[in-house]
């Protein structure tokens, strides 16, 4: 009965919800901060995100007349649902997750694809020229990153598997015994965090949400409420790919201390975000055709190689 | 994907000012598009025929912020060929000068805003940055960061000091470090290379047909320009090159305008260097005598041509404006059909327009099939009778 | 040599560097001297000719006698162009510009201010 009501605790503030919803906005204030510094401006204050999210609610949702009520307003909370539940499997204070089980790496890069498949149906649905195209590019985006993102990911998984075990936790073990195995995962890496801007949709592949192209592209008519939760859901999602990525990158975990832990975890996760806003800030936005051809003929070879590496390593290492 | 019919404008984050682009989409492919303009209409080609020619300048000042030296610049130089005025050396160079600041200061801007419409929001914020050196050497200068009012009839308003040429020396120095930065910027940088490149193309048989000026004509190696072809202000004592280029897409044009900085730099240093000492204005007459000119200026987006017509009072019988942006607006279909609909935000940004020097009222009557130029008065009278029909009366409000 | 990303060592040195952003309304900048900003007008020296009302592109200024040889000046500061013209028309140089560029308001009468001393 305590191990139930403790778990609750642990999924409704720390580190769930609550917890979630707060990082989420100080990486929100990190990234616009350090964007802004990087263009020599000054930048927001350190409570601006959260100032934005309680005007948001504040304000007046309009549901445009020809759209479906009922999902359009549901939406949104599939979305902010979908990241939060993916990050109880994210281990963050010690080698183990909250909930771990065999195969919960793959749950969560399909909980990561929900938020995308949101953002198609609330365009979608919405009804709006600038929505639909909005939509219609975002889907077109998905199939260009995720293959690459997916192996990416998957690659350190291979040479990590203890007994064919493919829960998150355990190649996070594996990963602390042996150290410096590590430096094979680096093209990996490298194509995970540009993959993952697509994920994010940032630039140079933020196409499904070209403000001087087609206004806010799915999330034109959004506001209020619906709109608070999807921006919320934004900033979840930076802070669970950031996590992702750390962990399956570079899961060094001090064994016994778990606060010293939690704060390699906090500032792991900013490193990462730092890089993404540097890539922000020194590229320019792609086209759609662009940005597929750039997936598929840079980025999935070089997962492949790093998927081949990686079996020719466990052979030889005899894992 | 169907073929649907998005509308860019007349509210857009693309565009800075109103225009409306309808366009005509299968997927992301534009299929055909129409330009309709009209929203930027003010009246003030009427408006100047009831105020005096000194009244005018001001008036024509405001048509435009960034080519507001280059619309007074040229009707002055109309109006004083009437009057038969002959303008003091020193007064030509000193127009000259601002001239040339104003097209750093018009090319800084556009290179901003072409950076943000690609979503390179950074090349945004450092090329406004170093934009504000030039804005703060103009109001030293002239008292103003935009509409300066430099100019009288018979030459110019205020003189400068040698501190002010060293500070503007130095400006220019740090200026040209910033250029050329952005000039290997823009060579080398692969997405601003792809998202540039094969965009929005327009030949040279083209450029000519179609009747472009200034960068995005010389983009496509149509080898025009006013400063070099039919000098005016101090152009034909001072030496520079007219740069073309032979890419004849956004790419070309973009480099254009990149290397005309580098020359208003050097045409600056020579003005400082040989400007001559003298009177810098010539006494005029309050009544302009009866006549007709002509005046073509080169603004930083083209050719601008005014006409004033003269009838021995002090103010203006008909002035016309033929601002730069109207004769590129002309190829503008060409060169967004057949693109992309994320060209489109660039190509139109490429030709650097400005509907605020551009826009005419045309009125067709659906029923009858006949078209009416409306004046200034006719469209007073239409508005107020509108009203009048829904009951609104004007009469009551005290402006 | 081409290549993605080529701002990076600028936008790097950038976010060490102080921000280029001036904190107004905290922080004033400084007009330059002949910043053509509010009018300022000495009655003493005007003679009363209203060539400025003539010259004024937006019948911005308004000159009123108030006595034998005294006359006072009235100016809509939001019809105001700020051009300068009737500094330069007056013949006795009884006006002049001030640096003075914070003229907002919150009602409309507020802008038709006396600008003598």
């Amino acid at each position: 009965m305590t191990n139930m009501l403790l778990n609750i605790l642990e999924i409704l503030i720390f580190p769930g919800f609550i917890f979630l919803g707060f990082y989420g906005l100080i990486v929100e204030f990190v990234d616009r901060k350090l964007y802004a510094r990087f263009q020599n401006r000054i930048g927001p204050p350190l409570l601006q995100p959260l100032a934005d999210f309680i005007k948001l609610i504040a304000k007046e949702t309009i549901v445009p007349a020809e759209a479906d009520r009922r999902i359009f307003k549901a939406l949104p909370v599939f979305a902010l649902a979908a990241v939060t539940t993916a990050f109880l499997y994210i281990p963050i204070w010690s080698t183990k997750s909250l909930f771990p089980f065999s195969g919960d790496i793959i749950v969560i890069l399909y909980l990561l694809t929900i938020p995308t498949l949101t953002f198609f149906l609330a365009g979608w649905y919405s009804t709006s020229l600038f929505a639909t195209m909005g939509s219609v590019r975002t889907l077109t985006q998905l199939f260009a990153y995720e293959v690459p993102l997916f192996m990416a990911v998957l690659g350190p998984t291979l040479l990590a598997t203890n007994g064919g075990n493919w829960s998150l936790s355990n190649i996070v073990l594996f990963y602390n015994t042996y150290p410096l195995y590590i430096l094979f995962n680096i093209p990996a890496f490298v194509v995970a965090i540009i993959a993952s801007q697509g994920k994010l949709e940032r630039v140079p592949f933020d196409i499904p949400e070209a403000e001087t192209e087609i206004v806010a592209g799915a999330f034109t008519e959004y506001s209020g409420k619906l709109l608070a939760i999807f921006r919320m859901t934004i900033d979840v999602e930076i802070v669970v790919v950031s996590a992702l990525i750390s962990a399956i990158f570079f899961p060094f975990f001090i064994p016994g201390n778990a606060v010293l832990s939690f704060l390699l975890f906090l500032v792991k996760t900013v490193l990462i975000v730092f890089i993404s806003a540097a890539l922000r800030s020194v590229m320019a936005r792609l086209r759609i055709e662009q940005m597929v051809n750039f997936c598929w003929r840079v980025l999935t070879p070089i997962a492949l190689l790093q998927i081949l590496i990686n079996l020719i390593m466990k052979g030889i290492l005899k894992l | 994907m169907a073929k649907i019919v998005i509308p860019v404008g007349p509210q857009h984050p693309a565009l800075k000012e109103p225009a409306n682009f309808t366009l005509l989409l299968e997927g992301e492919r534009v299929a055909a598009s129409n330009v309709a303009l009209g929203y930027n209409h003010r009246g003030v080609e009427k408006a100047c025929e009831e105020r005096t020619y000194i009244q005018d300048m001001y008036l024509l000042e405001r048509i435009c912020g960034i080519c507001s030296h280059s619309h007074v610049t040229c009707f002055i130089q109309a109006v004083e060929e009437i009057a038969g005025l002959e303008v003091p050396k020193r007064a030509q160079y000193i127009r000259t000068l601002i001239a040339e600041l104003e097209r750093i200061h018009s090319h800084f801007l556009w290179l901003g805003v072409a950076g943000h419409e690609l979503g390179f929001d950074t090349l945004f914020m450092y090329s406004w940055r170093d934009r504000e050196v030039v804005m703060d050497i103009l109001a030293m200068l002239t008292g103003n960061r935009v509409n300066y009012g430099m100019n009288t009839i018979g030459g110019v308003r205020r003189d400068f000091t040698k501190e002010q040429f060293e500070q503007i020396s130095r400006a220019v120095d740090i200026l040209e470090e910033r250029t050329k930065y952005y000039i290997q910027i823009a060579l080398t940088e692969t997405t601003l290379l792809a998202r540039l490149k094969d965009v929005g193309k327009l030949s040279k048989e083209d450029a000519i047909r179609f009747g472009a000026t200034g960068p995005t004509a010389r983009a496509a190696g149509v080898n025009k320009d006013v400063r070099r072809d039919d000098p005016y202000a101090a152009y034909s004592e001072l030496e520079f090159n007219v740069i073309t280029d032979d890419n004849a897409d956004v790419f070309g044009r973009t480099i254009v305008r990149v290397k005309e900085l580098m020359e208003s730099y050097k045409i600056i240093r020579q003005i400082i260097k040989q400007i001559p000492d003298g009177p810098i204005t010539v006494k005029a007459p309050r009544k302009i005598p009866a006549g007709e000119a002509i005046s073509r200026y080169e603004a930083p987006r083209g050719e601008d041509v005014h006409f004033v017509k003269a009838n021995g009072t002090d103010k203006p019988d008909r002035v016309k404006v033929r601002a730069p942006t109207l004769a590129n607006l002309a190829a503008i279909t060409h060169m967004i059909n057949g693109g992309y609909l994320a060209d489109v935000p660039i190509v139109i940004a490429a030709i650097d327009p400005c509907f605020s020097c551009t826009d005419r009222m045309l009125v067709t009557d659906v029923k009858t099939g006949d078209e009416k130029l409306f004046d200034w008065q006719g469209l007073r009278n239409y508005s107020i009778n509108w009203y009048k029909e829904r009951n609104i009366d004007f009469s009551k409000i005290k402006l | 040599m081409k290549g993605p990303g080529k701002m990076l060592p600028l936008v790097l040195k950038s976010a060490a560097k102080k921000p280029a952003t001036v904190l107004y309304p905290y922080v004033k900048v400084e007009m330059p001297e002949n910043f053509r900003g509010k009018l300022a007008f000495d009655s003493e020296k005007c003679i009363g000719c209203k060539l400025c009302m003539k010259d004024c592109p937006s019948d911005a200024i308004y000159i009123e006698k108030i006595g034998e040889k005294k006359f006072r000046c009235d100016v809509y500061l939001d019809r105001c162009v700020y051009c300068g013209q009737c500094v330069d028309t007056c013949p006795k140089d009884a006006l002049k510009n001030t640096k003075d560029y914070e003229l907002a308001g919150y009602k409309r009468e507020d802008l038709k201010v006396d600008i003598g001393k």
